[in-house]
């Protein structure tokens, strides 16, 4: 890529993220409850293989299946020594299959823990276990830092916080999770949208938004709302609706074009990187990319 | 009743320390187990689910809730098993194959222990099988099922199949933040709820209907 990452978005430029990886995954033979990043080392050409559908698809930034791939998430698996391999191996499966025909996101979820006082977790221990995680992922290539699914804005924080002492000069995104209510969106822990731009873009987010958690509809109600708060670009991630289980299979219920539908509510909020999470594939991505290449297209 | 409504607010507020002061003082004043439990106890965490239900409160200040509750309720127990407050069932929890959340699940076991059921808490990552043979070998009439994500919650599916394939008569429940009254309704489980508070009421139900 010539034009880096920051200056395309400053440029005023919208970006096709990838779909849902851990669904992907899924749909390849793992399982819940494997270590989805064991596979970074064990079968890597896995991973080269989603990222090649998703760039074929027309997506500009692909993903790293480094979600859970800080070593508190790690040590559940005894994996968690192997921390800078795991993901420095996934940095490198994405880097041969995009071969620079797209941006490398360096994925970072949350630990799952519960930080004190309300749970038993050390916040500087996470913020060391982020320190590592992404060190590894910068210094293996990647393009961007994506913090995603975050439903603590203090864990959020404290992620956004070890890229900018672990991957200087890499772009920081910082997405969260929120619950729709009839007082409006919170995540788990009640924070709002409002507090989370306060808060993740003083920490040093160059890029703020949400992902996961909701279906496109309640994404553009929400990316309204980040409209309104935020100084800095917006990334929106929308799961394929909320699964049913139909017959004992999960099912996400919207398609790519009802999907795609709703693309240009995203554009016309000025939402910079729009991809899919949960229950999106190649078909919702192709999709949203022509949504977005119809922008592009100076009216004539 | 002053002292009970004490323990009720200071548990609101999520002060653990104070709760276990004021519930000692209680005891030691001669108030009975069942009235500290009750009226001081179980009153607060009720207006904290009802909060929560209501969305004014979140996970944070229900972690405190609970860790408080459990504070009393440590200091009550022993006194209960001793006394005349029979156990109104007993019910198996657990979280699905795949999953490790217990955040929701040890908020409803300290519920339902707190209104008088006796709890089989397996843990996170159980599957159908452990559930269903705990159930039936612990005697209990209701399986409780957790799951946060969306990619373990059809793991439920499995423990409902398995608990109508025999002649057991098991009741299931189901909660998780992506879970809904749809999903357990196509799933065949007996009841959902949103939270913890709920989830109570919901055992009770089953049960005391049965």
């Amino acid at each position: 890529m010539t034009v880096p990452f920051l200056d395309r978005v400053a440029a005023g430029e919208a970006l096709c993220g990838d779909g849902a990886w851990g669904t992907q995954l899924m749909a390849r033979g793992l399982e819940p409850g494997d270590c989805f990043e064991a596979i970074n080392l064990e079968r890597p050409a896995v991973l080269a293989d989603i990222a090649a559908r998703y760039v074929e698809a027309g997506a500009e930034l692909i993903t790293t299946n480094t979600f859970g791939a800080s070593p508190l998430n790690l040590a559940g698996h005894g994996l968690d020594e192997r921390t800078e391999e795991i993901n420095r191996a996934a940095v490198a499966a994405v880097a041969r299959a995009v071969a620079g025909r797209a941006f490398i996101s360096g994925s970072v979820g949350p630990t799952g823990r519960i930080l004190t006082p309300y749970g038993d977790t050390d916040p500087a221990e996470v913020r060391r276990g982020f320190v590592r995680q992404i060190g590894a992922l910068a210094e293996a290539g990647a393009d961007v830092i994506c913090i995603e699914t975050m439903m603590d804005l203090e864990e959020a924080r404290l992620a956004v916080v070890a890229a900018k002492e672990a991957a200087a000069g890499v772009p920081v995104v910082a997405t969260m999770t929120f619950n729709p209510t009839p007082r409006g969106f919170f995540t788990t822990m009640g924070n709002t949208v409002e507090q989370a731009c306060a808060v993740l873009v003083d920490a040093g987010a160059d890029l703020v938004g949400s992902n996961c958690g909701n279906g496109i509809k309640a994404m553009v109600e929400l990316a309204a709302s980040f409209a309104e708060h935020a100084p800095v670009p917006l990334v929106i991630q929308a799961n394929a609706g909320l699964p049913e289980d139909r017959e004992g299979v999960l099912h996400y219920p919207e398609s790519p074009e009802f999907m795609a539908e709703r693309i240009p509510s995203l554009l016309d909020l000025g939402v910079a990187v729009i991809g899919g999470c949960c229950g999106t594939g190649p078909d919702h991505i192709r999709a949203f990319r022509a949504a977005i290449d119809q922008r592009r297209v100076p009216a004539s | 009743m002053d002292h009970l409504n004490d323990i009720s607010e200071t548990l609101q507020r999520g002060d653990h320390l104070r709760v276990a002061e004021l519930t000692r003082k209680a005891i030691d004043d001669g108030t009975a187990a069942t009235e500290i439990l009750d009226h001081g106890l179980l009153a607060g965490m009720d207006v904290v689910g009802r909060r929560f239900g209501a969305h004014e409160i979140f996970l944070p200040e229900v972690l405190l809730a609970a860790r408080a509750m459990k504070a009393g309720m440590d200091l009550v127990k022993p006194l209960l098993v001793s006394g005349d407050s029979p156990s109104r069932g007993k019910v198996v929890l657990g979280t699905v194959k795949g999953d490790v959340h217990d955040i929701g699940k040890n908020l409803v076991g300290i519920m339902l222990e707190g209104a008088g059921f006796e709890v089989v808490d397996l843990g996170t990552g159980i599957d159908a099988h452990t559930f269903v043979d705990t159930a039936v070998a612990e005697g209990a009439r209701l399986i409780g099922l957790s799951a946060l994500l969306t990619t373990t919650m059809s793991n439920m599916r499995e423990v409902v199949d398995l608990a109508r394939s025999g002649e057991h008569d098991l009741k299931i429940i189901v909660g998780g933040a992506p879970l809904t009254q749809d999903f357990a309704d196509a799933i065949g489980a007996d009841g959902y709820s949103y939270d913890a508070a709920g989830a109570v009421e919901l055992v009770k139900r089953l049960l005391e209907a049965a």
